[in-house]
């Protein structure tokens, strides 16, 4: 797979709003609150070496590493996570979380509702994007963090990082929203309708209220999971992965079996994903994105970062990404210029679609880690104890074409 | 206790070796100043005025190349073309605004200087010069339209390429209200004292421009 790894890591709790209720953009409010998080690397004395991941739609805490010290629960951006990488772990203390509403050891639908002392199910509270960034505001402070040097995430994790710069500028130094946009356009808002309603039409779904059941609604999620895989792709990286070729098959079958690998592949992937995520979260999740738009309530985009001039930028979007297009990331970036901020801007060639964040590693590393070492300069940020400079690596050892398997499972 | 700071071995920058019109633009920035130099490259001009200048920089740069250059140097960088750059800046952004060897590729060199002197108080453009002897000798003996000694590009290289020369510009710019004032003069890259016949005698021209007031 990859060198240099953080190794084997655990996941760490951290749970708050046990006295006072964690109160929500909806009016609604939670207690307690629990968030899952990992960490990599080392603070430095003046801690100041912070950098916070966030993940998108799917993703959990786990960003790097092997979790439990098992080699095949590889974090989901290895690849850009670990010693001598674009986030360097031997520079930088690294923080992920999974998000509020998800299924990966935070508080969500599936949690138990201390009220009741069964799981919330559809009496969760919506939460939004914000919701999510306040939570991992209490976080920082737990850990004693001032100012986070760098806020970094793609697609939903991305939505996170303007949160992060838009409303806690004075938590951040700098911002990487990638493959992003600051308000979720109604074509999004249409394939996360097409999700929920698949999960809706599952009779196992049973509003919400499945977790005693013994039958779940995994054909609804599998459904929601492959619309979201289409998303994920582009025209051209489907003809490469798998063009018009058949499944197992010499000729067609005239029938309504899996014939061509494009099927066989959604179908794989939307059961594999019913393994490990949970239904409801799915509809809590892609609901948060859907609330998401920076540009309320002023109606203008330049304005959510009037007090956000000091934070540095870097954007980055993907030529194929077509559901994210990069015009979304070229509004953020003029917004971010006319309002005086320091923005750097790539619009990366890359045939990989959505998930070309995930794959376009060389690039990203160049991208990443360059910023990266500006930021350090600028910012004077000091090593950990014990730190010994070395060159960047990038893992040379798998193609993207490869890499698509691992971002089917990490996405 | 360590107080090193973190910058990786492999971004340590060479020691800067500046393309001549590049030194002469550099030549015309005051230290301290905030520069936006639109269609940076790799950004060699921008990292010697920081470096030398403690110049604030922004670039605008249209190719993926030349923006990963720029930001493996540590600049701010974004990639787009000259048109949309400019426009999102309010106006007096920067104190200079410049164009090197720019000029001749643009659709519309009023609009693109009128729109560096709202974002800038001053603009300082670098262009090759057609008017230079050699030009003018090779047009009337060869009868080959001249290429410019220092952009020695041919004209099916480029999808577009306007001919002028120092006399052309200087009009250009009493027609859109625009001031030349400081002037370096060029010779394949030698500073020239030219007198009357700097379009005669130069490759390259730097200018400072302002607006008429």
């Amino acid at each position: 797979m990859t060198t240099n790894t953080v190794g084997a890591v655990s996941t760490q709790y951290f749970t708050f709003a046990e006295d006072e209720p964690f109160c929500l953009e909806s009016g609604e409010s939670l207690s307690p609150v629990t968030l899952a998080y990992e960490t990599y690397g080392a603070l430095n004395a003046d801690r100041s070496n912070a950098i916070l991941i966030c993940h998108a739609l799917s993703g959990s805490a786990h960003a790097a590493g092997y979790l439990d010290g098992d080699p095949t629960k590889l974090g989901w951006w290895e690849d850009c996570i670990g010693p001598g990488k674009a986030f360097d772990t031997d520079r930088f203390f690294v923080i992920c979380s999974n998000v509020i509403g998800s299924c990966y050891g935070s508080t969500g639908p599936a949690s138990i509702d201390p009220g009741t002392g069964k799981p919330y199910g559809l009496n969760f509270p919506v939460v939004t994007v914000g919701d999510m960034v306040r939570a991992q505001v209490k976080l920082i402070d737990h850990l004693g963090i001032d100012q986070l040097l760098c806020v970094a995430g793609g697609s939903m994790g991305g939505m996170q990082v303007l949160e992060w710069a838009a409303h806690h500028p004075q938590r951040v130094h700098s911002a990487i929203p990638i493959a992003t946009t600051a308000h979720h356009s109604p074509m999004l808002i249409a394939f996360s309708e097409v999700g929920r309603q698949a999960i809706y039409a599952d009779p196992a779904w049973n509003h919400g209220a499945y977790y005693d059941q013994p039958q779940k609604p995994d054909a609804g999620l599998a459904v929601a999971r492959m619309v979201g895989h289409i998303t994920y792709l582009s025209e051209e990286s489907m003809q490469v992965k798998f063009g018009r070729r058949l499944q197992g098959l010499e000729k067609y079958g005239y029938e309504f079996d899996t014939e061509f690998e494009v099927e066989s592949y959604l179908k794989y992937n939307g059961h594999k994903f019913t393994r490990r995520f949970d239904a409801n979260s799915y509809l809590y999740v892609t609901k948060a994105m859907d609330y998401f738009d920076l540009t309320q309530p002023t109606g203008s985009l330049a304005a959510a970062f009037a007090d956000s001039t000091h934070v540095k930028f870097l954007v980055i979007s993907f030529t194929s990404d077509w559901l994210y297009p990069s015009y979304h990331s070229k509004q953020l970036v003029s917004a971010l210029t006319a309002a005086g901020v320091d923005v750097t801007y790539l619009d990366v060639k890359s045939s990989w679609g959505h998930d070309a964040f995930l794959l376009e590693v060389d690039t990203m590393t160049n991208l990443l880690g360059s910023f990266l070492d500006r930021l350090v300069r600028e910012e004077h940020v000091t090593a950990p104890a014990g730190y010994i400079p070395h060159a960047r690596v990038t893992p040379a050892t798998t193609t993207a074409l490869a890499r698509t398997q691992l971002a089917d499972n990490l996405a | 206790m360590n107080s090193q700071t973190l910058t990786s071995p492999d971004v340590v920058s060479q020691p800067a070796r500046l393309r001549s019109d590049l030194l002469a633009i550099a030549d015309l920035v005051e230290p301290g100043w905030r520069v936006l130099d639109i269609g940076c490259g790799d950004g060699a001009l921008l990292e010697y005025l920081r470096d030398r200048k403690q110049v604030r920089g922004r670039g605008i740069e249209l190719t993926e190349a030349g923006v990963l250059a720029c930001v493996r140097r540590g600049l701010s960088v974004r990639q787009g073309n000259v048109q949309e750059g400019l426009a999102d800046y309010p106006d007096r952004s920067f104190d200079a605004v410049i164009l090197s060897q720019t000029l001749p590729f643009l659709d519309d060199p009023a609009m693109v200087l009128n729109e560096m002197l709202r974002v800038g108080r001053t603009a300082i453009v670098s262009f090759s010069n057609w008017g230079h002897w050699r030009c003018r000798l090779e047009l009337l003996f060869t009868g080959r339209v001249p290429v410019a000694i220092d952009l020695p590009q041919q004209w099916y290289e480029s999808p577009r390429r306007q001919l002028f020369s120092v006399t052309d510009f200087a009009r250009f710019c009493r027609q859109i209200g625009v001031e030349i004032d400081r002037q370096i003069y060029l010779n394949r890259g030698v500073r020239i004292r030219t007198g009357r016949f700097k379009n005669l005698l130069s490759t390259t021209a730097v200018f400072t421009l302002n607006r008429r007031s």
